[in-house]
């Protein structure tokens, strides 16, 4: 008999996809909160597998803070009509009118009221009972920990005394009316893995990724890219072309671009192997205080 | 990673990435308590992979300046700690889960904490695990928690086992406490029958033998954990001759196409291959296996794939697909060993969500046959479980479900409890193999081939009308020396002399001929119930009044004989009497055998006896006597207008 083994990557795929077939086949409004990441991007070609060769049997969900990156925007209306997907785009249009920006806010704040606060209206308005997301364990020290399925309360808040033990890959989906659970297939893959993946199965990603001239300014020891005219210099910044790329894309004035000459994947997962700093140092809401990521989940933020 | 790999990735991308494409998955446990350097030990795997970034190192050295138990040196086991409150109080309070790869394989760590929570969370995070790394302090050596989480590893399923004897710095790196850890800790572990064990000597803190040999134990020449992690085999320990999987989904996306969802679950599957609908047992033929990377020829565990039939047969999520020849048990009755989780005990009778498969079913602990000190490894009498305590429970069911031994397979072995109110997962439970618990395979077993009752010729009331009676089973159940036998016999007697026609069932009678295999574990006291039932069945049927006495202490199995026999012709008679006078009729020593622990299975005394919920008559047999025992009985049979 031949060994019948799987490669990791086959290993992990197959676990993921069993997690969503097991959502979507015990809740009955599931979404998947799609950011437009890599990590979404795989998640999303992950689904598709699961149920292929049928529709995806619930909706994607973008939290649009009106902030991302244009080529994020583009990249999302494109692969949602050429893979047939629903698509659901929410603002939060409160904070849109009283113009919360990350500059006027700051990071803290305009995160806050845009994407979190966004993200609960969406939950509420539309009922969702299970969301899909594509956090992994290996991010931050604090995610070692997360379940697979992560119980939210009324409030969607996190309570880290309510999570439930998970054994085998016998899921607990029970929840009572207006909680939900937020669901993470991709818990066991690490960074190395999800791009890894994405260039084995030829995954679409945003260009932004890979490097490219882009106009950059340098705040606070943090290159941000000047997406368009809406970033406001402060006096002395002068916009340069400088060969960058983004290890995670979020809002454009909150993701710190690195300098880079990778411009395919293997390229940068050689700069990744290489690298000593941990994919979330580029994202600036991390820095606020150790353990904020911690803090950000308990209020509601992934 | 090894500084080879970081050349390759510097020098030659492409080829990096082709090595690490064949890499396989390694899930392996930690167990140790706080004090036996499990978290030093993972942060040393880590680090030494170079799987730690620069700023994370740059905390952990700034944290160790704080909080760091390490004067002066980098605290590895900060690395590991995670929610900030835990770091706060200087411990883990979870399963936590962490990732590094070498060029051979990628790892998944369940690190579990040790302290009071400790078998809950060793259950769950051994539950998904290959392997186990038990962490042995050299100055300590083998300690009650040794064999707790040696047991629990065990139990759940894992075939390997690695004890590192760790901090061999503080002993001098002394050969000869290694070699008494290693002697004392392979004479408890050679009785739980681990298929592959490993000793290995370790300074987790100094990195001997952790991932390069050391130069300090010179005396050691086995593997060093590393290599030992990165060779070990797993592939073996799948079962890939019982294919099964277990329906997630229909997926049906238009008329033309109606597949199959689910993860193989054990076995090979190819397609023209016959599979059985299981539990409904209809059968067809895979057609294709559907997957978005095009169609497969075959499919083993842990693949998710989708099946087409060849026919139009009626499947839904929860059944099972399985190869015919060596199907999962059907049944609503099995027995598991249950770990408990919550604060509220598992009480014999609560209902529960039973979680199986792709299965949730209703269920309820209908026995609790006995709880498991994880220290002694003794089995002990009890009422409920409480939360981290183990158990072998007898789980009744609303509906059948379809599963196979834990030991077999662990995707259809294993079940979870939820609570119906809190929606919280309580407990989790490994199936035995029903054929193993000789009571389970027989009461609840399906006849083999096509087999029909023949009908006599004589109907009942002919021989009712004959006997001048209606026949009656009267389970007379009570302790050893109760008087179940001689009432039996008195009560025999009296009907043959009125006219009537009766005969006994003793248990002991029947224990030295009918039941001569059988002995006295709950299991054998069940089947031999069964087989007094199915025997007073055909008493029955022969137009006689069958008077049969046995202990039959548990409730469950007294119920199912009255099912056996029939409702309508069941009646249970609870004799009792004080235990001291029982214990004064102790002519052939039972009791005492049992107090002085020589006889385990005692009722009464070693063993629980569930008092009859609901008999149909209770007699005091030492307030009465026994005629008077036997005068109530006929009155009992004449009440109830069996005679007249």
């Amino acid at each position: 008999m031949p060994g019948y083994t799987l490669t990791h990557l086959k290993q992990l795929e197959a676990e993921s996809i069993h997690i969503i077939r097991e959502v979507a086949a015990e809740f009955e409004r599931p979404v998947l909160l799609y950011s437009i990441g890599k990590d979404s991007s795989v998640l999303l070609h992950l689904a598709r597998k699961a149920f292929y060769p049928g529709r995806l049997p619930f909706p994607l969900l973008h939290v649009d803070t009106t902030w991302k990156f244009r080529d994020m925007i583009a990249f999302r209306d494109r692969i949602a009509r050429e893979l047939d997907l629903d698509l659901i785009v929410y603002t939060n249009e409160e904070g849109r009118a009283a113009n919360v920006t990350p500059f006027t806010y700051g990071s803290r704040k305009y995160t806050d009221i845009m994407k979190t606060q966004a993200l609960k209206d969406a939950l509420d308005k539309y009922g969702f009972d299970a969301c899909f997301g594509g956090a992994r364990r290996d991010e931050e020290k604090s995610r070692a920990k997360e379940r697979v399925y992560s119980v939210r309360d009324r409030n969607h808040r996190w309570d880290p005394k309510s999570q439930r033990p998970e054994l085998w890959n016998l899921y607990n989906g029970r929840i009572n009316p207006g909680e939900e659970v937020r669901v993470f297939p991709l818990s066991n893959w690490t960074e190395l893995d999800v791009w890894q993946y994405v260039y084995l199965e030829n995954i679409e990603i945003v260009p932004l990724y890979l490097a490219a001239e882009r106009p950059v300014v340098e705040r606070d020891g943090t290159l941000i890219m000047v997406d368009d005219d809406r970033m406001e210099l402060e006096p002395g910044e002068e916009p340069t072309m400088r060969s960058v790329r983004f290890r995670t894309l979020g809002c454009y004035p909150l993701s710190g671009a690195i300098e880079s000459e990778a411009a395919t994947l293997p390229e940068i997962i050689q700069e990744m192997l290489i690298a000593t700093h941990s994919e979330r140092q580029g994202r600036v809401i991390d820095y606020d205080t150790s353990g904020s990521m911690e803090q950000k989940k308990r209020e509601g933020y992934f | 990673m090894a500084t080879s790999a970081q050349e390759l990735i510097a020098s030659d991308i492409h080829a990096y990435l082709a090595q690490h494409e064949r890499k396989e998955i390694l899930k392996f446990l930690t167990c140790g308590s706080v004090d036996d350097g499990k978290s030093t030990l993972i942060g040393r795997l880590l680090h030494d992979s170079k799987m730690i970034y620069e700023d994370q190192l740059d905390a952990i050295v700034r944290d160790s300046k704080t909080t760091g138990t390490q004067r002066g040196g980098v605290d590895y086991a900060l690395l590991t700690d995670g929610l900030q409150a835990e770091r706060e109080q200087g411990i883990t309070i979870d399963v936590a889960y962490r990732y590094f790869s070498t060029t051979k394989r990628k790892f998944i760590i369940a690190d579990t904490p040790g302290h009071e929570q400790y078998t809950r969370n060793m259950a769950t995070g051994a539950s998904t695990c290959d392997l186990a790394v038990i962490l042995i302090d050299a100055r300590r050596g083998v300690l009650p928690q040794t064999r707790r989480h040696t047991y629990i590893a065990r139990l759940l399923g894992i075939r390997h086992l690695v004890a590192a004897v760790n901090k061999m710095d503080t002993v001098d790196y002394d050969e000869g406490v290694f070699d008494a850890i290693r002697a004392d800790y392979f004479a408890f572990t050679s009785k739980l029958g681990i298929d592959e064990m490993h000793f290995i000597p370790i300074s987790a803190l100094h990195g001997d033998n952790v991932v390069e040999q050391s130069p300090n134990m010179p005396w050691y020449q086995g593997a060093t954990l590393m290599h030992l992690l990165e060779n070990v085999q797993v592939a073996a320990d799948k079962d890939i001759e019982h294919f099964r999987l277990p329906v997630q989904v229909v997926n049906r996306p238009d008329p033309s196409f109606r597949g199959y969802s689910g993860s193989v679950a054990g076995g090979v599957v190819r397609s023209g291959d016959e599979v059985v609908v299981v539990p409904s047992g209809r059968r067809s033929t895979v057609d294709r296996i559907v997957t978005m990377d095009g169609d497969l020829d075959e499919a083993f565990a842990p693949m998710a794939v989708t099946l087409t039939l060849t026919d139009d047969v009626d499947v839904s999520r929860g059944d099972v697909l399985a190869a015919p020849g060596g199907l999962p048990y059907i049944a609503d009755r099995l027995d598991a060993m249950v770990v408990w989780m919550a604060d509220d005990a598992l009480v014999p009778g609560r209902q529960y969500i039973v979680k199986h498969g792709t299965r949730q079913v209703v269920g309820h602990a209908a026995t609790l046959r006995y709880r498991v000190d994880v220290n002694t490894l003794q089995h002990e009498a009890a009422t409920q479980l409480e939360l981290n305590e183990i158990g072998r429970v007898e789980v009744a069911l609303t509906e059948s479900i379809a599963f196979d031994a834990y030991g077999a397979n662990r995707d259809l072995g294993s079940l979870i409890f939820i609570d119906r109110i809190s929606n919280v997962t309580v407990g989790a439970g490994m199936a035995f193999d029903p054929g193993g618990s000789i009571a389970q395979a027989a009461w609840d077993r399906t006849p083999h081939g096509e087999l029909h009752a023949a009908v006599s010729r004589v109907a009942a009331d002919e021989r009712a009308a004959r006997l001048g009676q209606h026949p009656v089973t009267v389970l007379l159940t009570g302790l050893a020396k109760v008087g179940k036998t001689v009432i039996a016999h008195a009560v025999e007697r009296k009907l043959f002399d009125a006219g009537g026609l009766a005969t006994v069932l003793d248990g002991q009678s029947f224990r030295l001929g009918m039941s001569r295999d059988l002995g006295f574990s709950p299991e054998e006291r069940s089947e031999n119930i069964r087989r007094a039932a199915e025997t007073a069945r055909l008493i029955n049927d022969a137009g006689l009044i069958c008077l049969t006495s046995f202990v039959a202490p548990e409730e469950a199995v007294r119920e199912r004989a009255r099912r056996a026999i029939g409702e309508d012709r069941f009646l249970e008679v609870y004799l009792t009497a004080p235990l001291a006078v029982l214990k004064d009729r102790d002519e052939d020593g039972l009791y005492a055998a049992a107090e002085r622990g020589e006889a385990p299975h005692v009722p009464g005394v070693t063993e629980d006896f569930d008092e009859p919920v609901a008999p149909d008559l209770t007699l005091e047999t030492e307030r009465l006597g026994v005629d008077a025992c036997a005068e109530r009985i006929i009155e009992l049979l004449r009440g109830k207008d069996f005679i007249n």
